[in-house]
């Protein structure tokens, strides 16, 4: 045990200019000063005359700042198809241990995603995500993004573990709903160049 | 090997002194000092070839340097040479990023979507000794992809870098060589023969030495990446051969699993089947919950407490008896063991649910419980005998030890069979060609000597006076004998006595004194002194209504010749019945009680040599429980306690108990019997297992089920002439139960036979001929 004090192993400190800062105790000395108290009953009495900070939330919303990191989203393709190619690099930058994927491979007949792989399941677990962002400096194919949204509570565990459905994004015009097939003549590297512009009408799929 | 004089040479490598034995490479040697080269196409079991240059360091001998740095994995070591590696020499630092920029130019930017990411030599490698930024900015070459090379190894070819080791490791360890490295330069890659796709036993390995995704398994693809995986150190539970595994288990599921690198035993290869036949741990229809047979004749299921009560009355009523199939750990062959003696009173126990003969069993307690060949063996033999055993379907290690022997230094194989077998052609065995049943009239020709090793097979068994001639010319000649059964639980079976004429550790039934000796061990006042029935004698013993009760484990009925006595000595028993997934035997159990599979349970198989092949819980929280903990149960339930309450106890109490030291019983000779005179359309049946058929452990992955060899009937030019068919022809095999029709193949084979895989699509010999091996059955053309 006698090693845990040896000093020469003890970490070097950066000097922090700690020594000169008092280290003696602060003593109370009686009452201020008359002038120094009004002084400090002139702060209050002026923010009595101050516009509210507070907002009567949930009546009203205000909007967050435009960086708030939010509910996470996964987008998709101008066409609809999703950007996520299920390659787990989110989880595996996640901290927090708050992202769960499988992937899978894309065939003819169930094309998720340009390429050869899609996220088959995907999970957040907003117990435990710290909305650190992590996981979307990792995301290779800017699949997953954060919206604003920070309404986030519920009471129970199953409901904040949000899956592929919840976190997806909304088709906007112009796309389709996958699955389906790739843009005629495009292959996945068109995609992530930005080439496709929105759905191809051969790539709506017929129910017969 | 270990007496060998070995000459040392002394280098310097950065700096270091380090002494090896002569010949080792520059890599190797670095190695040995912490100093790791980056290297793509150096592997230790492979020939050297130098084909991806990562390993540049620079040379100098005796003061002489290379003008240029050298590849370390190709050049050996050699006094006064000194090394500097990239640690050392900026020079060697150079060359090595400036490979591995030339490499990455065509590498595609795959990595998020790779099998391999994560766990990839290229990622690391790129990382540790290459530049930060690319300064390529053209097109990258591109090839269609994936391809399947066959049904479950897809290759991309983008991302290869030609390292050679799949194409080498096909060639030069698996003798397969179905894949070559096409064109040259930029365009250079992994090929297939057109109308050959890479079905290879051993495929699988190519996969896991690739150093790059460019071979990846169609069952492992895109499942997980390396840090969702927890991996359990553990042991195949599909052969005998006894390869130590690694388990990659995500969520309570098994994933994957690798071969593991054991030298003594597998090196660090495996074969297809241990590799990806592990979906039917996960069947939807395994058992989950105890049942018992209610009052109106329906499994019920049941509370645990209920179906032990139900299995401990049943068996407390009658004389029991007790079969557990080849696929038991050793822990729990032991618990039937000791179960049958202790709680059932009985040595009626036999864990061969095959065909078997009494002679083998003879030949078990004398001459296998003794054996002690080892794979050293057969890498020191001068010449290997097989017989009854076809190395490469039916212990796919023992195939590749002798490959490598055969490639290293020509051994001499013979092998005694009616058929000459793919696997015996790469071997170049000098085939003995005999009738089937008429093979240890072959035995004689045979020279052996001392230092030879003669390999058999479970199959020996079903010629008779086979296995008592191989013991006496053994005896003779001094040569090394091992039997090689089929099943990973066999050998550990006989350790564990789990047959009628043998108690633990080899001790024979009929000596007073090792009764006393595991009476004793046991805490009981004795053991039953008569010899147990065989597997078929129980069953018929129940026929006759003098045993009343079974205590079945993982046997299937199909799996020997008289399954229809089986089946009707299952429906008159009381039968309790532990299982993994629903059989025949479910069916007509009266109390089925779910067992663990081999990755939900921790415990040890004997390989063919008696290595102990240990192996962990890889899914730990299975709810299932090992064989032994019930059989425990029940007892206790009987009041006569085994007193193995986990797999860890029965472990110790068989170690504790030991091997016998006595005299091991005698084998007498049993008479060869002579081979009737055959019919013109007439032929005698012979038959194996091949590696990938429709066993029951394999069912549920189709990717491995493709690359079975298509199955066929084996007749010599000969038959073919006089039944009027060419290759690929269907011919009709009849006997009087069955018959079956399938494409013809003319080959190297006795006049007399007529071959069939045994169990393969559309040849399920036991279930349709009622025989699998010896009898006269019809060939017809269809
Ligand atoms: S924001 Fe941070 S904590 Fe939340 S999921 Fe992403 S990486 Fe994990
Ligand atoms: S969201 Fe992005 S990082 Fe996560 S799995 Fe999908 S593609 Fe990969
Ligand atoms: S496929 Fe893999 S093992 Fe084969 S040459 Fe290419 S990189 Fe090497
Ligand atoms: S050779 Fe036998 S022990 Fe090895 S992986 Fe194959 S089946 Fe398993
Ligand atoms: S590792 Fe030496 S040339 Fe490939």
């Amino acid at each position: 045990m006698a090693d845990l004090h040896n000093h020469d192993i003890e970490p070097t400190r950066p000097d922090l200019g700690l020594e000169a800062v008092s280290s003696a105790p602060v003593v109370n000395d009686g009452p201020a000063p008359m002038g120094k108290q009004l002084l400090g009953f002139w702060v209050t009495f002026r923010a009595m005359f101050k516009k509210p900070n507070t907002v009567q939330y949930p009546e009203v919303k205000e909007p967050t700042a435009e960086r708030f990191h939010g509910r996470h989203q996964l987008n998709r393709h101008p066409d609809g198809l999703e950007k996520c190619i299920g390659c787990e690099l989110c989880a595996w930058a996640c901290p927090a241990d708050a992202i769960y994927v499988e992937g899978a491979a894309n065939t003819p007949e169930n094309t998720m995603s340009p390429g050869e792989r899609y996220g088959k399941v995907y999970q957040i677990n907003y117990l435990r995500c710290v909305f650190c962002g992590l996981c979307i400096e990792a995301c290779p194919t800017r699949a997953l993004t954060m919206t604003n949204e920070y309404e986030l509570a519920d009471n129970s565990r199953e409901s904040l573990i949000f899956e592929k459905q919840d976190l997806l994004a909304p088709l906007r015009a112009g796309m389709l709903m996958p699955p389906h097939p790739m843009y005629p003549e495009m292959n996945d590297t068109n995609y992530y160049k930005g080439d496709v512009p929105h759905a191809h009408p051969s790539q709506e799929v017929k129910n017969d | 090997m270990s007496n060998e004089v070995v000459d040392m040479i002394t280098v310097v490598i950065d700096g270091f002194e380090v002494s090896v034995p002569k010949g080792t490479l520059v890599i190797r040697a670095a190695e040995k000092l912490g100093i790791q080269i980056p290297r793509f196409c150096d592997h230790p079991l492979l020939d050297p070839v130098g084909a991806c240059r990562q390993c540049l360091v620079d040379i100098e001998i005796n003061g002489r340097a290379f003008p240029k740095p050298q590849a370390s994995c190709t050049i050996p070591v050699e006094p006064g040479m000194i090394v500097k590696t990239q640690l050392t020499s900026a020079v060697a630092k150079k060359a090595q990023e400036g490979v591995m920029e030339m490499l990455l130019i065509n590498h595609p930017l795959d990595c998020p979507v790779c099998d391999k990411g994560g766990e990839c030599p290229l990622q690391n490698q790129a990382m540790s000794n290459g530049q930060s930024d690319s300064r390529f900015e053209g097109t990258k070459r591109t090839f269609e992809k994936p391809i399947h090379i066959s049904s479950q190894v897809l290759l991309d070819r983008e991302r290869c870098v030609l390292c050679a080791r799949c194409t080498r490791f096909s060639e030069q360890i698996a003798s397969d060589p179905f894949i070559t490295l096409n064109e040259r330069g930029a365009l250079q890659q992994v090929g297939i023969y057109e109308k050959q796709p890479f079905e290879s036993y051993f495929s699988g390995n190519t996969v896991q030495i690739c150093p790059v995704g460019a071979l990846t398994g169609a069952s492992y693809r895109f499942r997980a990446r390396p840090f969702d995986l927890v991996s359990t150190p553990s042991a195949c539970e599909h052969c005998a051969s006894g390869c130590s595994l690694r388990t990659d288990v995500r969520r309570g599921k098994t994933l994957r699993r690798l071969a593991g690198d054991d030298a003594e035993v597998n090196e660090e290869w495996n074969c297809d089947k241990g590799r990806w036949a592990f979906k039917y741990v996960t069947a939807a229809d395994r058992l989950t919950h105890p049942m018992v047979r209610n009052a109106s004749g329906e499994l019920q299921e049941a509370s645990w407490p209920e179906a032990i009560a139900a299995a401990a009355a049943g068996l407390q009523k009658t004389s029991a008896a007790v079969l557990v199939g080849g696929r038991a750990s050793v822990e729990d062959a032991y618990g039937y063991s000791k179960f049958a003696r202790v709680t059932l009173g009985t040595n009626n126990i036999d864990f061969r649910s095959r065909i078997s003969t009494a002679e083998e069993r003879d030949f078990i307690a004398s001459t296998v419980v003794r054996a002690k060949t080892t794979y050293r063996d057969i890498d020191r033999a001068d010449s290997v005998l097989l017989v009854g055993f076809e190395p490469e379907e039916e212990s796919p290690i023992v195939f590749l030890r002798i490959h490598k022997q055969v490639r290293k230094r020509a051994l001499k194989v013979t092998a005694i069979a009616s058929k000459l077998s793919i696997g015996n052609e790469k071997l170049s065995a000098n085939f003995v060609c005999v009738a089937p049943g008429s093979e240890a009239t072959a035995l004689p020709s045979v020279a052996l000597t001392a230092q030879s090793v003669i390999l058999v097979g479970e199959r020996a068994c079903e010629s008779a006076g086979l296995l008592s001639a191989i013991a006496a010319l053994a005896e003779k000649t001094g040569a090394k004998l091992a039997w090689i059964p089929r099943r990973a639980g066999e050998r550990g079976a006989i350790a564990a006595g789990a047959i009628g004429n043998l108690l633990p550790g080899g001790r024979p039934v009929a000596d007073a004194s090792a009764r006393v000796d595991v009476a004793a061990a046991w805490g009981v006042t004795s053991i039953p002194s008569s010899l147990g029935l065989s597997s078929d004698e129980i069953i018929a013993a129940v026929n006759k209504g003098t045993i009343g009760a079974l205590v079945v484990g993982g046997v299937d009925p199909l799996d020997g010749e008289n399954h229809h006595e089986m089946l009707e000595a299952l429906q008159k028993a009381f039968v309790v019945s532990l299982e993994i997934r629903p059989s025949a035997v479910t069916t007509l159990a009266d109390v089925v009680l779910p067992v663990a599979a081999v990755t939900e349970k921790s415990g040890s198989f004997l390989d063919w040599e008696g290595r102990s092949r240990n192996f962990e819980a890889a899914v730990v929280d299975s709810l299932q429980r090992s064989d032994v903990r019930l059989l425990s149960m029940i007892a206790d339930e009987m009041s006569k306690p085994i007193s193995l309450s986990t797999v860890k106890a029965a472990s110790k109490e068989f170690a504790s108990l030991g091997n016998w030291d006595g005299a091991p019983s005698a084998l007498s000779l049993t008479s060869v019997q002579t081979v009737s005179a055959l019919q013109a359309n007439e032929a005698l049946l012979t038959s194996w297992r091949r590696l990938l058929d429709e066993g029951s452990l394999q069912q549920g992955e189709e990717n491995l089920a493709g690359t079975a060899r298509k199955p066929v009937v084996v007749i010599s030019p000969k038959r073919a002439a006089s039944i009027g068919v060419t290759d690929g022809e269907a011919v009709r095999v009849s006997n009087s139960h069955g018959a079956i029709v399938l494409p013809v193949l003319v080959e190297a084979i006795h006049d007399d036979a007529v071959w069939l895989p045994r169990n393969s699509r559309g040849s399920h010999l036991l279930a349709t001929f009622g025989v699998a091996s010896g009898a006269v059955v019809t060939v017809v053309k269809d």
